[in-house]
């Protein structure tokens, strides 16, 4: 297990580093200065060269991969270009509104999926169950911005229960904090309860289908007792997967809900960052979220043990 | 149970009483903003997104522009100009004080034009101080400026977002830290989210009635209209849907404004480029494009076109739309002269703004009429800046000239239109060297009628500014002669 582990962290490392050679590489291909965009079309061809100066834009491109490179490695992601502050202070401020989000998002999404896919898969073949799944296609293919703004009217703008968008810090209490996600939460959450939803069911409905599930009721356990105790655990790897990659999408993905609500995440900082040609925090952010999938899989591998003790004492 | 009633009442009167009274003394505005300023410095950025928040609240220059586009005294209370043109001396406001409770006085105006002028200054408008000679002090309040050569826009060229005055101690940190001598200081830029300012209590000059106000930043247009329709935000100066406008004029609550902008949009060619080097060409295209189509399909009609390269509300205009009206049998007969009968290839490069994106669409459209087929290309603003404007590897695009003042973009050496006339390169040195308005009228006036007739570029509107606010919001600017959000006289009425 341990054998396994490290060198899963192995090839963790391995793919951050060619991920910091492409990102490096691909944003340095793509046209644009960052220290023309700041100044503008007024601006003199002198004024510009002092700026790319400044900005270290001037270094070559060597020196300035291992410069960086070199300050990941101590925990500096360099200074942003456009906003000049540390990267990692921009990162963390987003982070503290990106994070909550994801993370409400997915608990909304499993405790709306896993009892909706039970539920259906238990009734399979009923009227029931094809409702409840034609009501999860319907939310598979509602595009979350349209779906966003229709909460917004309803409870923003003819109720006025919560506010339109926009986030006013954890600073202002946990509750206005909390007050401001909920509808973006549930933009995001319920398109991933409805995916979460059918690969349950589906899920279930193979493992219902497997040869022991039959060994089980022969032996007198009840519907309801197989499918708890044997069905779901064994159904929950691939539920494990899909949690695991929807994470990693609400983590940056949500740059549309973001906008939508006009909310300070990490899926706008990119965004911004990549028109201001502000690289450097492109950069950092691209290695992050790089970081944050690798680990996510790692736990996603790990917690496949837990849930299936067959996994144990492989590897 | 009548009585239970009546104390209700009466309660719930009361409640609606001190309701409305602390509504008349209503304090506070929120602001959306499209665009979040990279930082907040206007000495080392052009974008608008800067001046939009702390020109006139947080930053205060020599003089100052106001709302109709004059110019007013600010930091300077008066000055006096020499016979030739060439020395200002400036008298400067007493008792001043930064945010950061240091002195202003003469020393201080003489770092920051002396910093922007300085070889390794990084000032986004560097050409406003290059008639600068020399700044001397004379005393605390006294400063004395030489100017090279006579030049008639310097006052207003020091209202300017990019020549306010900054203090030595606080230059480097203004980015983050925003140091002025302004009514308002920046409390807290929560990036990404919003920035607060507030009332400055040791202000020099006439006190704001605001105590406090916050710039939102919502870049969507769909978010803006909700944000204003739920009462977060109670003013967006600078509205970015346009399609949403009538839906607030017809609501009681808003008060929407269209007003104008120094915004000339163009759709520039490239004047050295085959078949663009040839005036009937360039005629041929400019007679194509139907403007009320255009304004009406781009802008929801709410723009005003403009035959010239100058805004409409400026006492010098002429109206030169009928010299590029549109003609498309015209157009053909210009391009079969031009030897191109059956019209030819091409490409437009469109910037992201609505208006170019959109407008590029109808004028491909059009040109297609007249047998000029457009290949649309999309481009970012750090693509465009980098391939159209410094690489001059373009053939048309749209794009839209917000400085204020900047006629003599026609006559800059090595500029991205590729126009080259002596004849108008020496009406713009003219008018640089007069400061008598009636000349200057008549100069500007020839200028105009030069770039009509040379259509370096196809000259199409000029871009409305849609201020949508909270009908009891008093003393927003109408118009936007610079880019500017000035708090100093808003107030909510009582």
């Amino acid at each position: 297990m341990l054998n396994y582990v490290s060198k899963r962290i192995l090839i963790g490392i391995l793919t951050l580093l060619a991920a910091s050679i492409v990102v490096f590489i691909v944003l340095e291909i793509v046209p644009g200065d960052p220290a023309r965009l700041m100044l503008g079309m007024n601006a003199t061809e002198d004024a510009v060269q002092a700026l790319q100066q400044q900005m270290g834009l001037d270094q070559p491109l060597l020196i300035r991969y291992f410069s960086w490179i070199g300050g990941l490695l101590v925990g500096d992601f360099g200074k942003s270009y456009t906003y000049s502050v540390p990267v990692l202070n921009l990162i963390t401020e987003r982070i503290a509104v990106s994070l909550p989000l994801a993370l409400i998002s997915l608990f909304l999404s499993t405790i709306i999926a896993i009892p909706v896919g039970l539920f259906s898969a238990s009734r399979r073949g009923t009227m029931t169950d094809s409702g409840t799944m034609a009501i999860a296609q319907v939310g598979v293919a509602i595009p979350n911005f349209w779906f966003a703004l229709l909460l917004v009217y309803v409870f923003a703008v003819s109720l006025r229960l919560v506010p339109a968008g926009g986030f006013p810090g954890w600073n202002a209490g946990v509750w206005a904090g909390l007050k401001s996600l909920i509808l973006p939460s549930i933009a995001l959450g319920l398109p991933q309860a409805a995916i979460l939803a059918r690969v349950t069911r589906s899920a279930l409905l193979d493992v219902l289908g497997e040869d022991y599930i039959r060994t089980a009721r022969a032996k007198g356990l009840t519907r309801r007792k197989v499918l708890y105790r044997h069905a779901l655990r064994n159904a929950l790897i691939p539920v494990l997967t899909i949690l695991g990659l929807q994470f990693a999408f609400l983590l940056a993905g949500t740059i549309i809900i973001e906008n939508v609500f006009y909310l300070p995440g990490l899926g706008r900082l990119v965004f911004q960052a990549i028109t201001q040609r502000d690289l450097i925090v492109v950069e950092g952010v691209v290695m992050l979220l790089v970081a944050t999938v690798i680990l996510v899989n790692l736990l996603v591998d790990l917690s496949y043990a837990l849930v299936d003790p067959r996994l144990r004492g492989r590897s | 149970m009548n009585r239970v009633w009546k104390s209700a009442l009466a309660a719930s009167a009361l409640v609606l009483l001190s309701a409305t009274a602390s509504f008349a003394a209503k304090t506070d505005l929120v602001l959306g903003v499209v665009l979040e300023p990279p930082h907040l410095d206007p000495t080392a950025g052009a974008a608008t997104a800067i001046g939009e928040i702390v020109y006139a609240n947080v930053f205060e220059g020599l003089t100052r522009i106001n709302a109709k586009g004059e110019v007013l005294p600010a930091l300077a209370e008066s000055w006096t100009i020499s016979e030739d043109g060439k020395l200002y001396t400036f008298k400067l406001h007493k008792d001043v004080k930064f945010h950061d409770g240091t002195a202003f006085d003469a020393q201080d105006v003489k770092f920051s034009l002396d910093r922007a002028r300085d070889e390794k200054s990084t000032n986004p408008q560097k050409p406003l101080f290059a008639s600068i000679d020399t700044v001397e002090i004379v005393d605390p309040l006294t400063v004395k400026v030489t100017l090279k050569q006579p030049n008639g826009d310097f006052l207003y060229n020091m209202g300017w977002a990019a020549a306010v005055i900054v203090a030595p101690e606080s230059a480097d940190t203004n980015k983050e830290k925003p140091v002025g001598t302004g009514p308002f200081k920046v409390d807290n830029w929560a990036k990404g989210s919003q920035i607060v300012i507030s009332k400055n209590p040791a202000y020099w000059g006439t006190p704001v009635a605001l105590d406090k106000a916050t710039f939102r930043i919502i870049p969507d247009p769909a978010a803006a209209t909700a944000a204003l329709l739920a009462g977060d935000v109670q003013a967006f100066p600078v509205f970015p849907s346009y399609e949403a406008v009538p839906q607030f004029q017809a609501d009681p609550r808003f008060k929407v404004v269209i007003g104008t902008t120094e915004g000339e949009t163009v759709l520039g060619m490239n004047n050295k480029k085959p078949p663009f080097d040839n005036l009937k060409v360039r005629q041929a295209i400019a007679h194509a494009i139907d403007r009320k189509t255009l304004i009406d399909g781009a802008l929801f009609g709410l723009g005003t076109p403009i035959g010239s390269f100058f805004p409409p509300h400026h006492p010098a205009y002429i109206d030169l739309t009928g010299e590029s009206a549109y003609d498309p049998a015209l157009s053909k007969k210009l391009l079969a002269e031009a030897g191109h009968p059956d019209g030819f290839k091409t490409t437009l490069k469109l910037p992201p703004p609505v208006y170019a994106r959109r407008g590029g669409e109808i004028i491909a459209a059009e040109l297609r009429e007249i047998g000029i087929e457009a290949e649309i290309i999309p481009v970012e603003w750090a693509q465009w800046l980098e391939q159209v404007f410094k690489g001059k590897d373009y053939d048309m695009t749209i794009v839209s000239h917000t400085e204020p003042n900047d006629l003599n973009i026609f006559a800059r050496d090595n500029y991205y239109f590729n126009y080259d006339s002596p004849a108008f390169r020496e009406v713009i040195k003219q008018i640089e060297a007069t400061s008598d308005t009636t000349t200057r009228t008549g100069l500007y006036q020839q200028a105009q009628k030069i770039l009509a007739a040379d259509v370096p570029a196809a000259f199409l509107f000029q871009l409305p500014k849609t201020g949508i606010w909270d009908a009891k919001v008093e003393g927003l600017w109408e118009n936007g002669p610079i880019p500017a959000n000035d708090l100093t006289a808003v107030k909510w009425a009582e």
